[in-house]
């Protein structure tokens, strides 16, 4: 496999690797502000229900 | 079925479940289709190596007009249903459908430079991805601008509703209008017209966006139910500390 | 059709009284599009060729200053409350209100606008075509702002929150009337242009009121 070649694109290598780069770089972002978004979340949630006495937890949805 | 994932409770419970499935089937997608678009796949004739951007960016495209029609519909849900699970899927579509729009456009950019000579055109289909990219920032900043939650929730849906009239005219605007954009070539009555060489990655693009998509959207949903839980639990603790 | 004509007859009256607002919007029109020549160069070519946009853009901009007030002032005082109880329904007093709202600013843009066209050096078949995108136009504006305002009632910073909610949903009105002005400045025909704005002022006309309506009452529950 020619990499010299991959690498090139035809020419086009300024175009078509920022546009797969960017587009890594923005899902992999958003995914990990997501997992951080749910991690604190559940931390907070995790805090909340150590405070509470037992009978005060279970009325809720 | 619909209604039976009104209950916030079993909602989070299959989500979990899902979640890391839908993980997997992302990983495996992407990788299959990467892998078939950058080395088993042609050239295009006229387009040379540059068409390569097309698998990132068709599927973005078909993405962040999927997400918004998600977000519509869930929002017409709330409103009509105040279905309470349909608005928080709505609320999770938001970012992800305007960071697949932000992706078609500048991946696009990358693409039409090469290929027209200029960055951007001002053509129907362009501008009317725009239009949709500020419809997404617009909802956003519409739920977040109030102080009662619920209200920003309820105007944002009806944003949501007034705004999917941009939908059809993103997708039929190339045969509308005289276009640079080029017309559909995968979806349209008479059947794909693109090379089969070329159709498997895009399609398998696609779906690696799709689970993508229904990936991070389960990681976004349990975090609102979660946060629904924890404002919960802390207005109970308010209460306990006055009395 | 009398509640409504009752209904416009209040709004006008209570517009009449804050007669700065129909000055401030035309102040704004003149102000936006008298800049120009100073950011762009007073060439006269280019002055001309751009003329019939910057009017159109500033008219839109000027036409949204006044928006944020539509619901506003009887929002927050209880009024909107008991409009929306009134046995009139709610999306005929929101016709009335986009109503008064055009005549008392749309019409005094639509006024200055020959003006400031004159000051661009647009020559008078572009004049003529001006002033029938902007009378076809404007209340298109004014009907799809109506959305934006109702959305935003009671929202923090929601002025700056309305630009960014009704703007996008301008955009085709935008295109279609610079294209419009520009087919009669390069001779080619107008009508296929005025038509279609012709077509969303009545499906404006349609569905603004209602998606207005139930927008306000969203607001007041």
């Amino acid at each position: 496999m020619a990499w010299d070649k991959f690498f090139a694109m035809g020419s086009y290598a300024g175009f078509v690797w920022p546009a797969l780069g960017l587009s890594a770089a923005v899902l992999i972002a958003l995914l990990v502000a997501s997992l951080k978004f749910l991690k604190k979340q559940k931390a907070m949630l995790a805090r909340l229900e150590a405070d509470m006495p037992k009978r005060d937890r279970g009325a809720e949805s | 079925m619909f209604h039976k994932f009104a209950n916030p409770t079993r909602f989070l419970r299959l989500s979990t479940a899902l979640t890391p499935w839908l993980g997997g089937l992302t990983v495996v997608l992407l990788t299959v289709g990467l892998y078939f678009g950058l080395f088993r796949s042609p050239p295009d004739y006229q387009q040379g190596e540059s068409v390569r951007i097309m698998y990132v960016h068709v599927p973005a495209a078909w993405m962040a007009l999927f997400a918004y029609s998600v977000m519509a519909a869930m929002s017409a849900a709330a409103l009509i249903w105040r279905h309470p699970v349909a608005e928080l899927i709505a609320k999770s579509s938001a970012p992800i459908g305007a960071c697949f729009t932000f992706l078609a456009l500048v991946t696009g950019s990358l693409w039409g430079k090469p290929m027209w000579g200029a960055w951007w055109v001002w053509d129907a289909r362009l501008t009317s991805v725009l239009v949709l990219f500020f419809l997404y920032l617009g909802y956003i900043a519409l739920y977040n601008a109030f102080d009662d939650r619920r209200r920003g929730a309820r105007a944002a849906s009806i944003l949501a509703l007034v705004g999917f009239v941009n939908i059809p005219i993103i997708k039929f605007s190339v045969d509308w209008w005289n276009t640079l954009h080029q017309p559909a070539s995968v979806m349209r009555l008479g059947g794909p017209t693109i090379d089969a060489g070329m159709l498997t990655p895009l399609l398998l693009m696609g779906g690696a966006y799709a689970a993508y998509y229904l990936w991070v959207l389960m990681l976004r949903v349990r975090g609102e139910l979660t946060a629904q839980k924890v404002r919960v639990l802390q207005m109970k603790r308010a209460r306990r500390e006055e009395s | 059709m009398s509640r409504f004509l009752l209904v416009i007859r209040r709004e006008l009256r209570l517009a009449l009284r804050q007669r700065q607002d129909s000055l401030m919007v035309v102040a704004f029109f003149v102000l936006a599009v008298v800049l120009f020549p100073f950011g762009v160069g007073p060439e006269p070519n280019i002055l001309a060729r751009i003329a019939p946009g910057v009017i159109w853009v500033a008219a839109l901009l000027a036409a949204m200053l006044a928006l944020e007030r539509l619901f506003q002032a009887d929002y927050e005082d209880g009024s909107l409350e008991l409009l929306a109880l009134a046995p009139a329904p709610l999306e005929v007093i929101v016709l009335a209100k986009v109503a008064a709202h055009w005549l008392t600013t749309g019409l005094p843009l639509i006024a200055a606008a020959p003006v400031l066209a004159v000051l661009l050096g647009m020559n008078a078949d572009g004049i003529g075509a001006l002033m029938i995108v902007l009378l076809i136009g404007t209340p298109s504006l004014s009907l799809i702002g109506a959305i934006g305002a109702a959305l935003i009632l009671g929202a923090r910073r929601g002025g700056v929150l309305l630009s960014l909610l009704v703007l996008p949903l301008y955009i085709p009105l935008l295109i279609f009337g610079v294209s419009a002005v520009d087919a009669a400045l390069g001779g080619f025909a107008v009508k296929p242009h005025l038509l279609i704005m012709g077509g969303f002022f009545l499906a404006a006309l349609v569905l603004c009121p209602w998606a207005s309506a139930a927008a306000i009452r969203q607001a007041l529950e």
